[in-house]
């Protein structure tokens, strides 16, 4: 993805940014600046999104584009957020085979990818499972 | 007076232990764990770096207290590992928050106490008016070339202090620095990996500046160890820290809670910003804690701080992020071969 | 509007066509396709061409022009024009071409498809396949197109009583049919194990239920069916073309284990033609992953949702089935040129309607299917074909 792309929505990807129709209520992430429903009668505004969710569905990914390919494997899921919207997102786990349906998340802050190992670094938005710490 | 308004650590769950590097380069690893004081290290996920570190501590710094992030004037991000040469993590870590865009911010380089340099930096924009709260970090994936000595202690993690005036969780009555140029440890522009001293990094290096600032901060305050509850002091590895702690007459009881090296190894800018937030972790309404860096190159920044009623007050939610020792806790165990990957120590196409 | 009968079509064959270029593909197919129709080629009032991505394959745009070219229609200044909607780009060239001659603008109309994918790496076409879903928000934090597919498989094999064996199945089905077919990329029979051994690439999905990187080009003619007969003794009539839109990325549909845009397309068809899922005798789906010939044999209403595995397992969608899907090899072993895909389809409905399918052969066919899939199912193209 070029740097304009991604500079572009740097605050939505880092910090859950999306985006609500005033007049139907409806919560949208990703962002969209146009509601589905309302349309022209809709006005949107900001929402942040708090970051936890569960996972509707999932997939390891093993053969992955050359950017992403020293991260396999890797769990790619549907997450759904608890305030509505679904969205995609890898999950951080120990073990791969940990992922499941209904599994509970919340969102970390992660390298998403960078353009080789001279350009830009991507950050952005995983989500890893929505476990107590330990006693310390 | 300036003091800490909320703080928060970072800790990847990732550790390697002492022995298994040992392992692969053929040492004795009971002489190295015995003289090091340190048995396992943490290292970072694939897709953590001192950015994503710096943004978790900061994150969690902000979940223990609700600041309006736009009042945040001034984000400092202390680390030798910065991901871009060029390109600040400061300013990552400001969008990150929320804090952007009405704020300056920079990212500092002294060895292991750019963190603490931050603190500085952040108390005199607050104690001039000029901010209401500062964000001063140090965090490192710390750097160490293979089978050198250094390669047992690199750690990665980090923490954040947010700096202000308003109802602080602990007062800082002082700080002073002691600084000259000693080339004890250095990493030149283009190297992968730093270089150092040896035993050179010892008395000329680390315990004549932490002992040099430690004294003047002692003087300037009038106050003597035993009035301290407890002792931080920057840890690269167990021996240093509780060596120039006997010097200065601290007690093993005083570092206790801040000596978190054992079981994190050194996490450069990161080291003892995480002894204090470990410390924090702990502390009392009325404690006074006393700190003091030390970074190569070199220089020591030492601090008087006392622990205020506001750490176990409504605003404060001490449990709201997890603490040091949580965070040290259910690390995840991986052998040479997956730390070289995860460090990117191997070489790729 | 007037009706619309393929008086001609042409395929090249489908593989990793090392000799052959972009223009070679082409002009191959029409070649094909026009003396099928017995058609010199003065003829053709317009071209309409179906192709993802050439811009990434082989590095041409203004493919359109190219091949209006090197097809000896730019001395007469033939329109041509390429239409593009990700793998089911040659359903929607199809589509336009029908249109154009229903309207009454145009009368022989030339519907082609096209992709030329080996020329690249296979990381670079694998990229430039990713470019059907949502970039933004899924490609880049890591979704690749069989992992797209793979959740909407956990989904469904969470919600409905789908086993793996059953989606091997589909595959072993689709490689015995292509094993028939003279086209196919693979011609040789697989089994479940064949299937099961295979290395995961997402998980539920393994090597073998994913369609293969091909290179292909197929066309077909079309005329008004009041003339067709001037060109052909066995017109094939188009008794409906039908489309619909879904969200661009997975995880804003409605249901994940279903293709709405397949239902709604697929209604619109039956609703055009005045038919049912009863009356059709074979159907070409867009088995681009197992599972979703799965999910084309449900959302089209041949089965009732979660029982289209237990349906193939127990054989009623093969040659000698209730509703034969995919005879042609579909997308799995016939192979999936991305452009050309929704044009052979009708290729191979044609073909079985005109009796000519071979070892193919469904005795008796009438009507046929076609049903061609965008992305993960943000486009759907549905046509419905009747013997005359």
């Amino acid at each position: 993805m070029s740097v304009p792309r991604f500079w572009r929505k740097i605050s939505k990807r880092y910090n859950l940014e999306g985006t609500r129709c005033t007049q139907c209520g409806r919560t949208f992430y990703p962002p969209r600046t146009f509601c589905p429903d309302c349309r022209r009668s809709g006005e949107i505004v900001p929402f942040r999104f708090q970051g936890k969710g569960e996972v509707v569905t999932f997939t390891v990914i093993r053969t992955a584009s050359d950017a992403f390919a020293r991260q396999t494997p890797f769990v790619l899921a549907i997450i759904r957020l608890d305030e509505g919207p679904r969205v995609t997102a890898q999950v951080v786990v120990e073990n791969v085979s940990e992922a499941h349906i209904g599994m509970r998340v919340r969102s970390v802050f992660r390298r998403i990818g960078t353009e080789g190992d001279s350009g830009v670094i991507y950050y952005g938005t995983k989500f890893v499972p929505d476990v107590p710490y330990p006693e310390g | 007076m300036t003091g800490i308004i909320t703080y928060g650590a970072y800790i990847p769950r990732y550790r390697i232990r002492l022995e298994e590097i040992a392992r692969v380069w053929g040492d004795n690893a009971q002489d190295i764990i015995g003289g090091l004081g340190v048995r396992e290290k943490s290292v970072p996920d694939l897709d953590e770096d001192t950015a994503t570190i710096a943004v978790e501590a900061a994150r969690n710094a902000l979940t223990r207290r609700e600041i309006d992030p736009g009042e945040i004037g001034a984000v400092y991000v202390g680390s030798e590992s910065h991901p871009y040469a060029v390109k600040p993590t400061a300013c990552t870590v400001g969008e990150a928050i929320r804090a952007t865009p009405a704020m300056t911010a920079a990212d500092y380089e002294f060895a292991c106490k750019a963190g603490t340099a931050a603190i500085q930096t952040c108390m005199g924009l607050v104690g001039a008016g000029m901010i209401r709260y500062g964000l001063a970090i140090g965090a490192d994936v710390a750097q160490g070339a293979p089978s050198d000595a250094l390669e047992y202690t690199a750690a990665a993690g980090g923490a954040a202090f947010l700096i202000g005036r308003d109802d602080p969780i602990a007062r800082i009555h002082g700080t002073v620095s002691f600084t000259t140029d000693t080339p004890d440890f250095w990493r030149r522009e283009g190297q992968n990996y730093p270089r150092h001293g040896g035993r050179f990094t010892g008395d000329p290096g680390y315990f004549k500046h932490v002992q040099g600032a430690a004294h003047l901060m002692l003087e300037q305050a009038g106050t003597s160890p035993g009035d301290y509850d407890y002792a931080v002091f920057h840890q690269p590895n167990a021996k240093f820290p509780r060596r120039v702690a006997e010097h200065l007459g601290f007690t093993p009881e005083q570092i206790r809670p801040g000596l978190v090296v054992p079981e994190l190894g050194n996490t450069y800018s990161g080291a003892t910003m995480v002894g204090l937030a470990a410390t924090l972790d702990v502390a009392k309404p009325g404690d006074r804690i006393f700190v003091t860096s030390f970074g190569s190159g070199a220089g020591s920044d030492s601090f008087d701080v006392e622990v205020t009623d506001a750490i176990e007050a409504g605003a404060f939610r001490r449990d709201a992020a997890p603490t040091v020792r949580q965070l040290l806790s259910n690390p995840i165990y991986v052998d040479y071969a997956h730390y070289a990957k995860h460090k990117g120590k191997i070489v790729m196409q | 509007m007037r009706d619309v009968a393929v008086i001609g079509i042409g395929c090249t064959t489908f593989g990793e066509k090392w000799g052959t270029s972009f223009r070679d593909l082409f002009l191959e197919a029409g070649t094909l396709a026009l003396e099928d129709a017995q058609l010199p080629g003065e003829q053709i009032d317009a071209l309409y061409v179906g192709n993802m991505s050439a811009g990434r394959f082989v590095e041409q745009e203004h493919v359109g022009a190219l091949i209006a070219d090197y097809s000896g229609m730019a001395s007469r200044h033939v329109p041509s024009t390429r239409v593009e909607s990700a793998c089911c780009s040659g359903s929607l060239a199809f589509r336009q071409a029908v249109i154009a001659v229903a309207s009454g603008l145009e009368e022989i109309v030339v519907a082609a498809g096209v992709e030329k994918m080996t020329d690249v790496e296979t990381s670079i076409s694998v990229d430039a396949l990713a470019a059907a879903a949502d970039r933004e928000w899924e490609g880049f934090v890591g979704a690749t197109f069989p992992g797209l597919y793979a959740m909407i498989a956990s989904d469904y094999m969470h919600r409905y009583a789908l086993t793996r064996e059953q989606l091997a199945e589909v595959a072993v089905k689709n490689h015995r049919n292509g094993a028939l077919n003279p086209i196919a990329q693979f011609r040789s029979p697989i089994t479940v194990e064949t299937v099961l051994r295979s290395s995961l690439v997402a998980d539920p999905l393994r090597l073998f239920d994913c369609s293969p990187i091909t290179d292909g080009a197929a066309a077909v003619i079309l005329a008004p069916l009041e003339r067709a007969r001037e060109f052909t003794d066995a017109p094939v009539k188009v008794m409906a073309t039908a489309q619909a839109s879904d969200t661009i990325a997975l995880h804003d549909r409605r249901d994940i284990s279903t293709l709405d845009a397949t239902v709604a397309a697929g209604r619109r068809a039956y609703e055009m033609a005045g038919l049912t899922p009863g009356s059709i005798d074979l159907v070409e789906v867009h088995d681009c992953f197992t599972i979703a010939e799965i999910l084309a044999i449900e959302d089209l209403g041949f089965c009732v949702k979660g029982e289209a595995g237990r349906l193939t397992e127990e054989g009623e969608t093969a040659l000698d089935g209730r509703i034969p899907v995919n005879t042609s090899g579909g997308l799995k072993a016939c192979g999936h040129p991305v452009g050309a895909t929704g044009i052979k389809q009708v290729c191979e409905v044609v073909q079985q309607l005109r009796g000519d399918a071979g070892r193919r052969q469904i005795d008796g066919a009438e009507i046929g299917m076609t049903q061609n899939v965008g992305g993960t199912g943000a486009s759907v193209a549905v046509h419905i074909l009747g013997r005359t």
